[in-house]
């Protein structure tokens, strides 16, 4: 894996996502390391994802690393009009290892062929985010103490959610029977579908989200948003419809957790924060030690 | 008979390649793809001829110029059911019939506005996930381009 960038989830292989998730483990239990003194990581936030950049920037600095970069377009170069290439060209010049941000889909992975030095995808407009799919199954294996064979139930925005179409990819590699829970106008798209058929794994599709998470081991819940929905009277009737509610939560499994990619709305209600199910805020915090474990593999250290 | 009467629509050649089978829309499309808009040598091309395969097909014969094999199946992207007959000295040398590439730069558009092709000098670029009706995965934003959507640049 050293030098090998990460756009996509589906650039590492099953056994190198296990990597991942066994070093992240390590970082879990010894986060403050001084590995990557002397190396340089630039965080180049193309549009602002304050927790996402934080996370890498807290990743780099607890391994005793430096930052440069920018935290959106307007203190970079791109506002005077210069072209991608020309900025990652420039900036592979600065730096051991490029983390980019922008809200043009592939401008990753085009960004990882004109530079001399790996990057990392910190999400692509609605195509990848593979860091985020990395440290999911960080916590969906931590709390479940396994990856193969488990019932997961994703909630909301199937259709544009990211985060939700590099999961299910992952979690193919592990044999795992899919949930789908939306309002109809943002259910998973049919390539998904295929995807999953080609692999020969089970998923069911709902409208309705009711009475049917009691055999759940993981609910992924992801926000349902307005701009999705070309009828606002519409959207109004669907918003309450996706909202996980602690009462719901009677009669399930106890292993059962509830995963969020954050920023939460309304889509979990503030009851379950203290429900023991609700695993969300520690999934935040995998991410650092699941960048770290990232970080390291690719600089080869 | 019937047949010397199409053979009179368009001209034989001495040397060189007809493309044959060739869906008459997507005539202009093939013309792009073999970069025949660019070329000196003589060109004739015949379209909405009757075909009992496609309804209406288009032929196009170049004189003097023989195609590698890589060129030839770009052009089926367009026209996956073109065929190719290679001509010396007014004789049919050699048939050839057009496969699908795995993957392929350029001829193509991809669908998504938001893609960096689209908005970048980047060329785009395509792995080929389905070969009878084709349909096209972008190596960048990974977004599906069908048939239907196709926009040759």
């Amino acid at each position: 894996m050293k030098n090998k960038s990460l756009i996509s989830i589906n650039d590492f292989t099953k056994e190198e996502i296990l990597r991942v998730l066994d070093l992240a483990g390590e970082f879990e239990q010894n986060p403050v390391q001084s590995i990557l003194e002397g190396k340089v990581v630039a965080t180049l936030f193309f549009e602002p994802s304050t927790r996402t950049r934080l996370s890498f920037e807290s990743a780099v600095n607890r391994l005793g690393g430096k930052i440069i970069g920018f935290s959106d377009s307007a203190s970079s170069s791109s506002t005077k009009g210069e072209s991608l290439k020309d900025t990652i060209k420039t900036v592979s010049n600065y730096s051991d290892l490029i983390v980019i941000r922008h809200p043009i889909e592939g401008s990753a992975r085009y960004a990882g062929e004109v530079a001399a030095v790996p990057v990392i995808n910190a999400g692509d407009g609605a195509n990848q985010h593979p860091t985020q799919t990395l440290l999911d199954l960080y916590s969906i294996r931590k709390t479940q103490q396994t990856l193969e064979n488990l019932n997961l139930f994703i909630v909301g925005d199937l259709k544009y959610g990211r985060t939700v179409h590099s999961l299910l990819m992952a979690m193919a590699h592990f044999n795992a029977t899919y949930h789908f829970i939306s309002p109809k106008e943002l259910r998973i798209p049919q390539e998904y579908k295929l995807f999953l058929d080609q692999h020969g794994l089970k998923y069911h599709e709902y409208t309705d989200f009711k009475d049917i998470i009691s055999d759940a081991d993981i609910i992924y819940v992801t926000r349902v948003q307005k701009e999705r929905f070309s009828d606002p009277i519409e959207y109004e009737k669907t918003k309450n419809a996706y909202i996980l509610k602690n009462s719901m939560l009677q009669g399930t499994k106890g292993n059962l957790r509830i995963l969020h990619p954050l920023p939460r709305v309304n889509e979990i209600s503030v009851d379950v924060d203290d429900n023991e199910k609700a695993y969300y805020f520690t999934q935040a915090l995998n991410g650092v030690y699941t960048r770290q474990a990232i970080i390291s593999l690719i600089l080869g250290l | 008979m019937d047949k010397d009467v199409k053979q009179l629509k368009v001209s034989a050649i001495r040397n060189g390649t007809v493309v044959d089978h060739i869906p008459a829309n997507n005539l202009f499309k093939v013309i792009t793809i073999l970069g025949l808009d660019h070329i000196d040598n003589q060109i004739t091309f015949g379209t909405n001829l009757e075909s009992k395969l496609l309804g209406t097909k288009a032929i196009v014969k170049i004189s003097d110029r023989f195609f590698s094999e890589e060129e030839i199946n770009r052009i089926a992207i367009a026209a996956p059911q073109a065929k190719l007959n290679i001509i010396r000295n007014y004789k049919v040398e050699e048939k050839k019939q057009v496969t699908v590439p795995d993957e392929f730069t350029g001829i193509v558009k991809c669908v998504n506005p938001k893609c960096i092709t689209n908005n970048d000098e980047v060329k785009p670029r395509f792995r080929v996930i389905s070969k009878e009706e084709v349909s096209l995965k972008c190596h960048y934003c990974e977004k599906i381009t069908d048939q239907e959507h196709m926009v040759f640049i």
